[in-house]
Order: C-alpha cells, then sequence, then structure tokens
C-alpha cells in the first residue's frame, strides 16, 4: 500500500509539473486533465473515494472543457 | 525591466512562503493514521442517527447542511456569472438559429467510429449518473458526483452530431427550470423544519431502513435536488459556452 501510495504521489508531481512546463494552453489542457485524473487515483489509493468520484467529474472533464470553451471563445475575440 | 528590488521582494515572500509552509505541514496527522476524533464520532452517529452508510454524504447534507448550501450556491452564482458574461454573444446568435441550422459545425461529420462509442455511451452514462444521484446515502458519490456525470450525456450525444442535435436533446426551458426547481428546493426543505417548530434543516422525514435508497429522511431528499441543480447548471453552463463558441463568425459576414 505504501508502494502504491509513493508511486501515486510521484505521478501527480510529474503531471503537475508537466502542466506547468506545457507553456501551449490548448495542448496544456490535456495535460491537465491527466494531472486531474492522477489526482483522482491518488484521492481513491488514500481512500477518500468520495473526493476521488468529485475530482474525476471535475478535474478530469470539466474543468478541461470549461477552459477549452473560454479559448476558443478568446480566440475569437482575438480575431476581430 | 527587471529591477534588483523586484528579486529581493520575491525572495522575501518565497522564504516566508516556504517558512509558513514547513511549519503547517509539521502538524499534518499521517497518512493511514486512525481517523481523527471527529472522524470516529461521525462514523458512529452517521448510521445510529441518519441510518446512512456513506458518512461524507452524511455530514454534507445532514451534520453541516447549512454550509453546503453555500456550496451549492457558488455553482449556481458561477453558471449565472458565465452567462451573463456570454450575453453579448448569445442574444446574437440566437436570432439566426436558422441560419446556425443551415451552417454544419464542420465540414466533415464525426466518424463512424466515435458517433458508435459515443452513442452506446450515452445510455449507460445516464443510468450510471443516476445510480451515483440516487445512491449518494449508501456508496461515495451523491448528488454532486452523479450531477457531472449526467451532465455529460448531452455532451456524448454532442460529439456524436452536432450543436443542434444537442440543444434538440436537452430542451433549454426545462433545464432551466431543473436547475431553479433544484438550487431552490434545497432551501425550501431546509423551510419545511420550521413548520414543525425545528430549526432549519432539521429532518423530519422516517429515516427509512439502513441501506436502502430511501435511507437518511431529508438527507436523500436534499441530495436529489444537488443531483439536479448540478446536472442543470452544468447543461445551462455548456449550452451558454457553445452557443457563443461554436457559432461561425465567418456565415454571419457572408450573409
Amino acid at each position: 500500500m505504501i508502494v502504491l501510495q509513493i508511486c501515486v504521489l510521484l505521478l501527480v508531481g510529474a503531471t503537475g509539473s508537466a502542466v506547468v512546463l506545457v507553456r501551449v494552453p490548448s495542448r496544456q489542457l490535456i495535460v491537465m486533465s491527466l494531472f486531474g485524473l492522477m489526482l483522482a487515483i491518488m484521492f481513491a489509493v488514500f481512500q477518500a473515494p468520495d473526493v476521488a468520484l468529485s475530482q474525476l467529474a471535475i478535474g478530469s472533464v470539466a474543468l478541461p472543457l470549461m477552459t477549452l470553451l473560454a479559448l476558443v471563445e478568446l480566440g475569437k475575440k482575438k480575431k476581430k | 525591466m527587471k529591477h534588483p528590488w523586484r528579486t529581493a521582494a520575491f525572495a522575501l515572500g518565497a522564504a516566508g512562503l516556504a517558512g509558513l509552509y514547513l511549519a503547517a505541514c509539521a502538524g499534518i496527522p499521517t497518512a493511514n493514521e486512525r481517523p481523527s476524533r471527529y472522524g470516529q464520532l461521525v462514523n458512529r452517529l452517521a448510521l445510529a442517527q441518519r441510518h446512512v452508510t456513506d458518512v461524507v454524504t452524511a455530514v454534507n447534507f445532514d451534520f453541516r447542511g447549512f454550509d453546503t448550501i453555500g456550496e451549492e450556491y457558488i455553482l449556481f452564482v458561477s453558471v449565472m456569472g458565465a452567462l451573463v458574461l456570454l450575453r453579448e454573444a448569445y442574444q446574437k446568435t440566437e436570432r439566426d438559429d436558422e441560419e446556425d441550422a443551415r451552417t454544419p459545425r464542420r465540414e466533415a461529420g464525426p466518424s463512424e467510429a466515435v458517433q458508435l462509442w459515443t452513442l452506446s455511451m450515452t445510455g449507460p452514462t445516464i443510468i450510471f449518473g443516476l445510480y451515483v444521484v440516487g445512491h449518494g446515502q449508501l456508496s461515495p458519490g451523491g448528488g454532486f458526483q452523479g450531477g457531472v456525470i449526467l451532465a455529460t450525456a448531452p455532451l456524448l450525444i454532442y460529439l456524436a452530431d452536432e450543436f443542434k442535435t444537442f440543444k434538440r436533446v436537452i430542451s433549454y426551458r426545462l433545464v432551466e427550470v431543473a436547475e431553479a426547481v433544484g438550487a431552490g428546493g434545497y432551501v425550501l426543505i431546509g423551510f419545511l423544519s420550521w413548520f414543525d417548530g425545528e430549526p432549519f434543516l432539521t429532518n423530519l422525514f422516517p429515516l427509512g431502513q439502513t441501506g436502502t435508497m430511501t435511507s437518511g429522511g431529508m438527507l436523500a431528499l436534499i441530495n436529489l435536488a444537488v443531483g439536479l441543480e448540478v446536472a442543470a447548471g452544468f447543461i445551462v453552463l455548456l449550452h451558454a459556452f457553445m452557443q457563443s463558441s461554436l457559432h461561425d463568425p465567418k456565415s454571419k459576414e457572408k450573409s
């Protein structure tokens, strides 16, 4: 269990850093949803299934989607 | 543009943050420890007093149910905020709905593989969403989580086809009403307690048999209201964003 927890924590750290290191917003979103998924797995491993479910829904689906739509909106405004 | 004092100010702030952060970390209980005193207490009370097996739901919708009203309205207000921000583009596009219908979202539609996958997943997604909402007091999940899952069902249909189909599937009027009913329902259920002379949100309903979908009394009802408001809120938000984002400005210039 401890090994699993350490692995998950390392994955969260790695994907979290990756979100910051990717500089193009549209690509950042994809990495961010992966980061959200890792966070969800981490919550599940640390025995917080309720939080894991919320994180799965919000972090890996809703947040990247909303950000993507907001980016499209911003791109449209720039063109004008 | 780089000033030496700027780096110094940053270093000072960073050092302060690091110090406070480490001091805060020192007090964190270690993982895999026994639950805290509050955790042990709530574990005992949730089953005995509320007939609920998912303690997190019992805490969210009952023991600190008043706080959750605030949380629910955070979502409600953010949806309203997004709608207000998008209003200008929104009103413009609503008028040329017909034109929108004539211009397809993209030249080539989604591939058959995507259509098959998304459409075959729509039914299971709805069932799973309803399951997560309905079993909030029994297993991990509940109104918040299930609501988001439910809101992704029309999104899958959108992936398989186009925005027009998304609009046809959701019935926007109904979704708006559902959001209002969900948001207002929570508070109204809370007011019910006053008729019995009890404090706000005190449970009045029979607690039911532990392990069934109807257990938990008022908590189960509140859970459903939250599920409704979250699902409808997200669909309203998606609709507003898509309405303004996916409308092709080129088609308007031509006409």
